[in-house]
């Protein structure tokens, strides 16, 4: 290597080429990101579109998206564990417990919904106390810690439901959230709402960074990112506007189910804690480089422990999703698939299995690659058994992609 | 001209190993002291000792010519005394200046200050002279190993340190590399810094040191002028403990 002398360190102008130019060396590089969730997507909807129509209905648009929510939200919890390199395989059971524990209160006890949903999440973190303890106090690994737990969260739920029995879900709160659509303007509404703040937070921080003399985006890469955002999510609004009721004269079936903004915010939270805070940052360097972070001064037990705190009170909201849909909590809530599409969503998105990578973000995408599996191929006709498969097959197939990329990566260096 | 790190006699045992024997140690501003010393010879445990990751069983130690009782690394970090260990302790997954900062992050509230992060870092690796990263945003995966051990650095300076203690920085570098990173340690000393540099590289001592330190055996052999020695004379100190009036007495040899 030679010393380059050059009068001040280059500061890369970002312009959308170069932006695209340093995405390309990086997948080249083996850090695919979210390609591989996107690439999938494009595919899998397009196969069910050519194949069976209805798919492409707003109908069934607004069914896959309370379909996929629930393991949706215990995957956007995964993400923290996933992140240290840690994994929670009792992420599927905890959902169902909290579910449990939301259903009992409010049916058998009569208690407002409010104070149901309070207890479920703290069940949560208390179960994510637990765990996250014993793995990093005691230093067992958290596969047989979550393993354990798994077991155990499967027999405390047949417990709470009293060996079998379902308990139904009345709350009108409750099941709104995964049955009840937002009125259309108020979806139009937040749809800009939302863009425009995007746009005026991507403003806000380049005009601050070049005032500084810092590298900021030119304006063509922010109105192409916002353009973007625009367009997609304007089209989603549009679809899940249309009149779905097959009778709209008795029912109207139309608007932004209530749980795509619950999950929305949820993404934002989330993705500010792992971006724009130091836990996050934190949490990343422990992921990274656990002796490094530990040298740092970052108490690394805490970070394993809050991962685990955070992981089940996600899946503790994706159980009370679940309820929602179901009207009802049963022995099964939060189990046979549901866990492993979690993991899979994540793994899917992008979400490295060795820790130190992965976004909020990603849960989504490998969310919506599980759920158009799961519904595309219901259309189809296919059994569960073959079903199952598919599932398992691409699971499998993106832990490839990840162990692959990981080698790439490190033999061009990039890791 | 008082050093900014001065030990006395320090004693260190682990269980029944005495590992440093009576040990004194000197190391000024502006100045790049080698602490040198065969394998077994104490080099690390002196270091952990000053960087206050082993407490010492007995003896003196002087910062600025202030008696200090280091209790913590955290300690040892708020006097500014740095180490940069052989493995650099970095993060592959984050970036430059993600790795400076970390642990010590700049924050308005609850949210990360980038852009100060970002002024910071960029203008310490400028006061190094530091020319060889694309962008200060790169991720450290991506950065061969002299820039590693050159952000390495940039993050032990940034805190106003006054010690920085280097272990072996060019031990796994090739030539161009390692004459980057000396170059550097040079800078750090012209800039004030008491700079430390253990190395088995007689090459590499020679080259940037003002004194060397000679550990043999626990014992300090001798701490000399690096214009007064040779090469010869100090492999002699590393292998034997003296050479001709320099180094211990042969009483005093384990």
């Amino acid at each position: 290597m030679t010393v380059t002398i050059s009068p001040k360190i280059k500061h890369e102008t970002p312009s959308i080429r170069g932006n695209v130019r340093g995405y390309a060396e990086r997948v080249r590089g083996g850090d695919m990101g979210a390609l591989p969730a996107v690439f999938g997507l494009v595919v899998l909807c397009t196969i069910f579109a050519v194949l069976r129509p209805p798919f492409l209905t707003a109908g069934n648009f607004a069914n896959l998206l309370t379909q996929g929510a629930a393991v949706t939200v215990i995957a956007m919890g995964l993400v923290f564990v996933l992140l240290l390199g840690e994994i929670d395989l009792s992420a599927g059971f905890a959902s169902g417990v909290c579910a449990a524990v939301l259903a009992i209160l409010l049916t058998g006890e009569g208690l407002p919904w409010y104070v149901a949903v309070g207890a479920a999440v703290l069940t949560g973190v208390v179960i994510g106390t637990v765990i996250g303890t014993i793995v990093a106090k005691l230093g067992v690994p958290s596969f047989v810690v979550t393993l354990a737990a798994f077991l155990a969260f499967q027999g405390l739920v047949l417990l709470l439901v009293k060996g079998g029995t379902i308990i139904a879900v009345r709350d009108e709160t409750i099941l709104a959230i995964a049955n009840k659509n937002l009125p259309p303007v108020l979806g139009w509404i937040l749809l800009v709402a939302g863009v425009a703040g995007y746009a005026a937070l991507q403003l806000l921080r380049a005009r601050k960074r070049a005032a500084r003399g810092l590298s900021a985006d030119p304006l063509s890469l922010i109105a192409l990112r916002v353009g973007s955002l625009a367009l997609l999510s304007g089209l989603a609004v549009y679809f899940l506007n249309l009149e779905r009721s097959r009778n709209a004269a008795v029912v109207s079936l139309a608007g932004v189910p209530i749980v795509v903004p619950i999950i929305v915010v949820l993404l934002l939270v989330l993705t500010f804690v792992l971006r724009r805070t130091a836990f996050g940052r934190h949490l990343y360097a422990v992921g990274g480089n656990a002796e490094a972070a530990r040298r740092a001064g970052i108490n690394v037990d805490l970070m394993k422990i809050s991962a685990f705190v955070i992981c089940s009170s996600m899946a503790a909201l994706g159980g009370i999703i679940a309820a929602s849909r179901a009207s009802s909590v049963d022995p099964n809530t939060g189990g046979s698939n549901v866990l492993l599409y979690a993991v899979g969503a994540a793994v899917i998105g992008g979400t490295s299995l060795f820790g130190g990578k992965g976004r909020v973000l990603d849960a989504i995408l490998g969310g919506a690659v599980v759920a158009v599996i799961e519904n595309g191929m219901g259309l189809m006709g296919y059994s569960s058994g073959v079903k199952f498969m598919v599932t398992g097959s691409v699971l499998l197939l993106a832990a490839m992609v990840d162990a692959l990329s990981r080698k790439r990566a490190a033999a061009t260096g990039l890791r | 001209m008082t050093p900014v790190l001065e030990l006395r006699g320090i004693d260190k045992s682990f269980g029944p190993v005495q590992v440093l024997h009576d040990v004194d140690f000197f190391a000024y501003a502006g100045e790049v002291t080698a602490l040198v010393g065969d394998n077994g010879a104490g080099k690390s445990t002196l270091v952990k000792c000053v960087g206050g990751i082993h407490p010492i069983d007995s003896g003196a130690y002087f910062f600025e010519g202030r008696p200090v009782h280091i209790g913590s690394p955290r300690h040892a970090a708020e006097l500014g005394i740095e180490i940069v260990y052989q493995d650099l302790a970095l993060c592959d997954n984050l970036d430059i200046v993600q790795n400076m900062f970390l642990g010590r992050e700049h924050r308005r509230g609850i949210v990360l200050d980038e852009d100060t992060m970002e002024e910071m870092a960029a203008k310490t690796l400028e006061s190094l002279s530091v020319r060889t990263v694309k962008s200060i945003r790169q991720l450290v995966a991506s950065l061969s190993g002299g820039q590693r051990q050159t952000v390495a650095i940039a993050k032990a300076v940034l805190w106003n340190s006054k010690v920085v203690i280097l272990d072996e920085p060019t031990a796994a570098l090739g030539v161009a590399q390692t004459a980057q990173v000396l170059e550097l340690v040079r800078r750090l000393a012209d800039q004030g810094l008491a700079v430390v540099l253990i190395s088995h590289n007689m090459n590499d001592v020679f080259a940037v040191s003002d004194s060397i330190a000679t550990l043999y055996l626990g014992r300090m052999a001798a701490q000399v002028k690096t214009a007064d020695v040779t090469h010869a004379q100090v492999v002699e100190l590393i292998t034997s403990g003296r050479s001709g009036d320099l180094g211990l007495t042969n009483g005093a040899t384990a």
